[in-house]
């Protein structure tokens, strides 16, 4: 019977986890780009309040934000945190004001967790055309100015900028208009370019609301934002960096989150998640740059795949006796008049018979569409993520044959999967829009090792270098 | 947070959003140390001349010569008071819904009509003036003209007419036009572009099939229809390599 229980609670984790965004209770609209704190990420939403998740998985309300109004944003800077906020929800006669406010913490259970008292830094008085909600921030890397952008589908957007020791209007600086018809913009840097990122489309309606994320870059902070064809972003241009996708409609309120070279993700909420009554909710998705152009990736989908390493091309595949397939050389000297006949496909049932029944080792070779280079990757029956997934189970298509760390810094199959963390992946959708496939954990080690081809034809963990093609991988459907 | 939605249901929206949210907030939000709710908006001093007039956004009736800007486009129009419609939402604009609107609030149906400046006309119980304007940005910003003249800027259908003035017959061009929400556009009678849905003003947003304008006058009609939000539109044509035709002279007659 508790069997029974189990194998339900783990059917409908794995529906959860198939059909959301994030796991837990992620509801929020307008929600801040996530920010990490003593090891937990928080978000926050409109109308005060927010989202905490220990993981970066699995969300809960419990983040704590005063002052209600709209669509906020948060940044550390040095050991602080810096939250703006619209002081209004977008009045209807488009009358607001941002404010920014200092926390030590953002664990609203620490002693240290006590907000300063807001400082208006932008207004719309409510004839202008701009409406004072909607911000956004971004410390410059390369001059550590820290701008800040505003505004909704009336007029433009604003750039302005901020004192980052105090948070405050730089003493002088004037609003500058960037763009138009967007709403829930910011800024990001990379590569000699300055990235406006904002949300075009109407929102709160529910799975019609048509939001989507559009992006221009300028070689100057002020602009002007230029679009993949050369339009201005003050034209209303905008290049498309996510859109709908299957049931979680109207993306929205872009965020950038920059975890390591070669790893980054954006945060974002969907207007409607349908496989959640059409609430909106916390999206979070791998950032992929392409042609100097940031745009979504995708989380990993379950399946069943070729494993392909960068490095040479190569798939990963159990290390057993290559198996022939039945017919010999055709088309050299034989007749072409027999009638063509197709040739049954390598079944699993073939050859498995002939494989050992412990542990196998692995190996990278010639991709064959085997079934020892054909690999299942599911979400597994753990509660546990990281910032924008689940950890997978990756076996051998057809078996419970698991791919497993050990703990010499070694890759290996287990017989079966038994949950043990060194079982759990972690996959990565990498900037270049190649995947990192990482352990959760390596046996007694405190390392964080990912898969790599150390040579052309051997599998092995090691750090992640993402200058190194050893370290990354594709996932083939055939 | 886009208000581009009728007023009601934002407003419910954001009402349930906060509730639910205090709710689940509620044991943080009354932890010690908390600090009392603030007030939601500071004093904001009006920045600008607020009065009601044309003059801030459009030059009114002006007989000087006119051509279409540096990147092409039309900023010179004939606009008619705006039509009053109850529109609550704008994602109502289908194609079938546009037709049907324009050619019931239709003021002509003879489209090379061409009306002057401070025309009356009555459109159903609605007495309607025409204004002849030339917006002073590349686009043509129909909320600040209900400003302007003091008319209410949601739920709205505004006609509009210039006359462009060919040199020489042009072949293969396309007529363009991004609009807020959703619009209709012809040309010499024949229509040209239907941009439905709900639309932001975004630059070559819709272009037409291949056209020919005329040696001599040729008379573009308009219909932009708006509930809650911004209203605005811009329209240029691109010769048939895709570059803006500029240069074109603007009339109002």
């Amino acid at each position: 019977m508790k069997r029974m229980h189990i194998s339900i609670t783990a059917l409908l984790a794995v529906f959860f986890q198939i059909a959301s965004a994030q796991i837990g209770r992620p509801f929020i609209h307008d929600p801040s780009t996530i920010v990490e704190c003593n090891g937990k990420y928080y978000t926050f939403g409109t109308g005060g309040g927010g989202l905490i998740s220990a993981d970066g998985w699995t969300w809960y309300g419990g983040a704590v934000r005063p002052g209600g109004g709209a669509a906020p944003d948060a940044i550390k800077i040095g050991d602080r945190y810096l939250v703006i906020y619209g002081a209004t929800g977008g009045s209807s006669n488009h009358k607001g004001a941002i404010l920014t406010m200092w926390n030590k913490t953002l664990d609203p259970t620490s002693p240290d967790f006590n907000y300063s008292e807001p400082i208006v830094v932008a207004t719309s008085d409510g004839y202008e055309e701009n409406d004072a909600i909607d911000p956004g921030v971004m410390l410059d890397p390369n001059t550590g100015r820290l701008w800040l952008t505003y505004g909704t589908y009336f007029g433009f957007t604003r750039l302005i900028e901020l004192d980052p020791k105090t948070g405050k209007l730089k003493e002088g600086n004037k609003p500058i208009d960037v763009a138009i018809v967007c709403e829930a913009s910011t800024l990001t840097y990379r590569d000699g370019w300055y990235y406006l990122l904002a949300t075009h489309g109407s929102c709160c309606d529910g799975a019609n609301s048509t939001y989507n994320v559009v992006v221009g870059r300028s070689k100057q902070i002020t602009g002007p934002y230029l679009d993949n064809v050369g339009r201005s972003m003050l034209e209303g241009g905008g290049k498309m960096v996510v859109a709908t996708r299957g049931n979680l409609i109207g993306p929205g309120h872009f965020g950038h989150i920059k975890l390591e070279k070669g790893v980054e993700k954006m945060s974002l909420h969907y207007e409607a998640d349908l496989e959640q009554g059409g609430r909106s909710v916390l999206g979070i998705l791998p950032l992929v740059w392409k042609d100097g152009w940031p745009v979504a990736g995708e989380k990993f989908k379950e399946g069943t795949y070729e494993i392909e390493s960068v490095r040479r091309g190569y798939a990963l595949e159990l290390a057993v006796d290559f198996t022939r397939m039945p017919g010999g050389p055709r088309g050299f000297g034989q007749p072409n008049n027999e009638p063509i006949k197709p040739v049954p496909p390598q079944q699993l049932a073939d050859v498995i018979k002939n494989w050992p029944t412990g542990t196998i080792n692995l190996r990278i070779g010639d991709y064959m569409s085997r079934p020892h280079q054909q690999w299942t990757i599911t979400d597994a029956p753990d509660t546990t993520g990281y910032l924008g997934g689940p950890y997978y189970k990756i076996v051998l298509a057809g078996t419970d044959r698991t791919l497993a760390a050990t703990a010499d810094a070694e890759v290996i199959t287990v017989p079966a999967f038994t949950g043990a963390p060194e079982q759990l992946w972690r996959i990565d959708q990498l900037t270049d829009g190649t995947y990192r496939i990482m352990p959760k954990i390596i046996p007694n080690s405190g390392k964080k090792l990912v898969l790599v081809s150390s040579g052309d034809s051997t599998p092995a963990l090691a750090e992640f270098d993402f200058n190194s093609d050893n370290c990354k991988w594709n996932f083939r459907a055939h | 947070m886009n208000k581009k939605k009728s007023s009601l249901l934002p407003a419910m929206a954001f009402v349930m959003l906060s509730l639910v949210q205090l709710t689940a907030i509620h044991a943080y939000a009354q932890a010690p140390g908390q600090p009392p709710p603030r007030p939601s908006l500071p004093p904001i001093p009006i920045k600008g001349d607020t009065t009601h007039t044309l003059s801030k956004h459009f030059i009114v009736a002006s007989p000087a010569k006119k051509t279409t800007n540096e990147k092409g486009f039309i900023q010179r129009w004939l606009v008619l008071e705006p039509v009053r419609k109850d529109i609550a939402r704008n994602n109502i604009f289908t194609d079938n819904y546009l037709r049907t609107t324009f050619a019931a609030d239709n003021f002509s149906n003879d489209y090379n009509s061409v009306p002057k400046n401070g025309d009356m006309i009555k459109l159903g119980n609605q007495e309607l003036k025409w204004y002849a304007l030339e917006s002073k940005t590349f686009n043509f910003n129909l909320y600040h003209f209900t400003y302007a003249i003091n008319k209410p800027p949601y739920g709205v259908l505004f006609w509009l007419v210039t006359v462009i003035d060919c040199p020489t017959e042009m072949k293969n061009v396309r007529m363009t036009a991004g609009c807020n929400s959703a619009s209709m556009w012809w040309l010499n009678g024949q229509e040209a572009l239907l941009l439905s849905g709900d639309r932001d003003m975004i630059v070559d947003n819709a272009t037409s099939s291949r056209l020919t304008l005329k040696k001599g006058k040729n008379i573009i009609r308009g219909a932009v229809i708006n509930g809650p939000g911004m209203a605005n539109f811009c329209v240029r044509f691109l010769d048939e390599k895709g570059s803006p035709i500029k240069n074109l002279s603007i009339s109002y007659q």
